[in-house]
């Protein structure tokens, strides 16, 4: 069997800030719409390793990144345009930074910057968005209204909204049911599985049984080092090839 | 062995220490009210015994100022208001665009040693006195305009607005920079996220997140411009007349007060007078603000 070229392919990854190295040279691929679930205790390198992708982490003073990540085939340092590049990568932070605009002026900003002006097409993309992030209900009357009004877990389903409003092909979720609630967080899973039809989904959770019940494969991250990376009905069985996976997913890790 | 306990009760002296500290800092905030309502108490009480004398209409908007004729003394200073709006609103138009460009580059668009030397310099624009620019404007800026411009000869309303945009620019720089700096990071990482350019980045998401303490930067430069009397005094030709072209000369209400308020006799008509074109000042920055004030409401509720 031949399989599909990846998605994104990194290779030989090392970031470090200032002198404090945080991914020792990581490499990993991921098949086009697959869901690939990251897990890891805090400071494994889970959410620097996102910033690669996008290349935000270039906005950290001091951060030096080395190896190459490639999304398409295309090495990231080097696309010619970086903000399509972004454009192709919906990224949704552990903490909801809502921009101070309104609602809806949130949802439209990132299709507004791509060039979208017709305002029916806006309207539809909004309430798209908005209905796969399971927020139109509370928020459709209220569009106009400061998106950083909104409680946390509301800004942070109107940021899961944001980032899917761009048509992403990639979709990097770093713990994004951090402040939402069981029942909506269902909602989004479902969504999210829906999603997999035609994108490609980085899941960081700390859930670990979130891990297990959506992603394809699942890779599990530890101080910088990938442990083990696998099918989830491996990494979550009761024989992962490397024993502090089974000690993690199963919190008996010490 | 345990830890010796905590005592719980204090003594009477860090109980009344702290009390005496707080009234301390208390007083410190009320002054600033206490000297505004003074200054304004002490120019009032200068020139009230004039105000029922005077025809206020005509004092408004007439522009003949004659405080010291023997027949027909008219304190018009209708010229006067209207010299100093022109030249005000003629610099800012050149001051706020300029000044708000100024602070976006040196903020989001320059980096590292760039950066800090436009700051210095800028700063250091600040620091000019006022006396200086002037001289720039009689000597250096005037020649300019004489040989560029078709502008009869002599100062003018369009030197002097020159003169007020340069010494406004720097302030709208300083304090939009610090203001544009307040933006929380996490708000640009958020937008280039998107895919947003950092031209994007900065009229979607910077200049409205930024929005009120740009306003104050530009309210301070225009504080700063209409309260210039020095500069003014020497770069607007001094002469009262209601401007009807960029290269009028003009007489504003803060040099007429620093040019006179020696030769007038303490009590008299005209040194009275001369108050009272202060406590004119006093409300145009008064309005002003409040004008700011409630737009920056405004700008809130929606």
């Amino acid at each position: 069997m031949v399989s599909p070229a990846p998605k994104i392919a990194v290779e030989n990854l090392r970031l470090s800030y200032g002198h404090k190295e945080v991914l020792h040279g990581i490499s990993f691929t991921v098949a086009p719409r697959e869901i690939l679930g990251v897990i890891g205790p805090a400071q494994s390198g889970k959410t620097s390793l996102l910033r690669c992708i996008n290349r935000t982490v270039e906005f950290t003073p001091g951060a030096v990144m080395t190896g190459t990540v490639r999304v398409d085939g295309e090495d990231v340092m080097r696309v010619p345009d970086v903000y399509g590049l972004r454009r192709k990568i919906g990224m949704v932070a552990p903490l909801p930074v809502g921009l101070p605009l309104t609602i809806y002026d949130n949802v439209a900003f990132a299709p507004r910057c791509a060039g979208v002006t017709d305002p029916a097409e806006l309207d539809a993309r909004v309430e798209r968005c908005l209905r796969q992030a399971a927020l139109w209900e509370e928020v459709k009357d209220r569009l106009d209204t400061l998106g950083t009004k909104l409680s946390g877990g509301q800004q942070q389903r109107l940021t899961i909204a944001r980032a899917l409003s761009h048509d992403p092909e990639i979709l990097c979720l770093d713990e994004f049911s951090i402040a939402i609630d069981p029942v909506t967080t269902m909602r989004i899973e479902d969504v999210l599985k829906e999603l997999r039809a035609h994108v490609t989904i980085l899941l960081v959770t700390n859930l670990t049984q979130q891990a297990r019940r959506l992603a394809d494969r699942t890779m599990f991250l530890w101080n910088g080092n990938i442990v083990e990376i696998g099918p989830t009905e491996e990494i979550f069985s009761d024989h992962p090839k490397d024993r502090r996976t089974f000690e993690y997913v199963n919190g008996i890790f010490g | 062995m345990n830890p010796p306990p905590v005592r719980q009760a204090r003594s009477a002296l860090s109980l009344w220490g702290e009390r005496a500290i707080e009234w301390i800092i208390r007083l410190c905030g009320i002054s600033a009210v206490i000297f505004v309502f003074s200054i304004f108490l002490f120019v009032f009480l200068e020139g009230a015994p004039l105000i029922p004398d005077l025809n206020w209409i005509q004092v408004i908007f007439s522009p003949e100022w004659y405080p010291t004729s023997r027949s027909n003394v008219r304190y018009g200073v209708g010229a006067m208001i209207i010299g100093t709006l022109s030249v005000t609103g003629l610099a800012m138009l050149f001051a706020v665009p300029f000044g708000l460009g100024a602070a976006v580059f040196v903020s989001e668009f320059c980096g590292g040693r760039l950066k800090e030397t436009l700051k210095v310099v800028i700063e250091m624009l600040a620091a000019i006195p006022s006396i200086v620019w002037g001289f720039i404007g009689l000597s250096v800026m005037n020649h300019l305009i004489q040989t560029w411009l078709p502008a009869p000869v002599g100062l003018n309303l369009f030197n002097a607005a020159l003169l007020l945009a340069l010494m406004s620019v720097p302030i709208i720089v300083s304090i939009g920079e610090d203001a544009l700096k307040a933006v929380p990071d996490s708000y640009r990482e958020a937008a280039l996220a998107l895919g947003a350019t950092r031209w994007q980045t900065v009229y979607r998401v910077l200049l409205p997140a930024a929005r009120n303490g740009l306003l104050a930067a530009v309210l301070l430069g225009v504080g700063r411009a209409i309260g210039e009397t020095m500069a003014v005094l020497m770069a607007t030709g001094h002469a009262v007349n209601i401007p009807t072209s960029l290269f009028d000369p003009i007489r504003t209400l803060t040099a007429t007060i620093a040019a006179e308020l020696g030769e007038t006799a303490v009590g008299s008509p005209h040194y009275r007078m001369l108050f009272l074109i202060g406590l004119m000042l006093f409300s145009i920055t008064f309005v002003v603000n409040l004008l700011a004030d409630l737009a920056v409401r405004g700008v809130r509720r929606q």
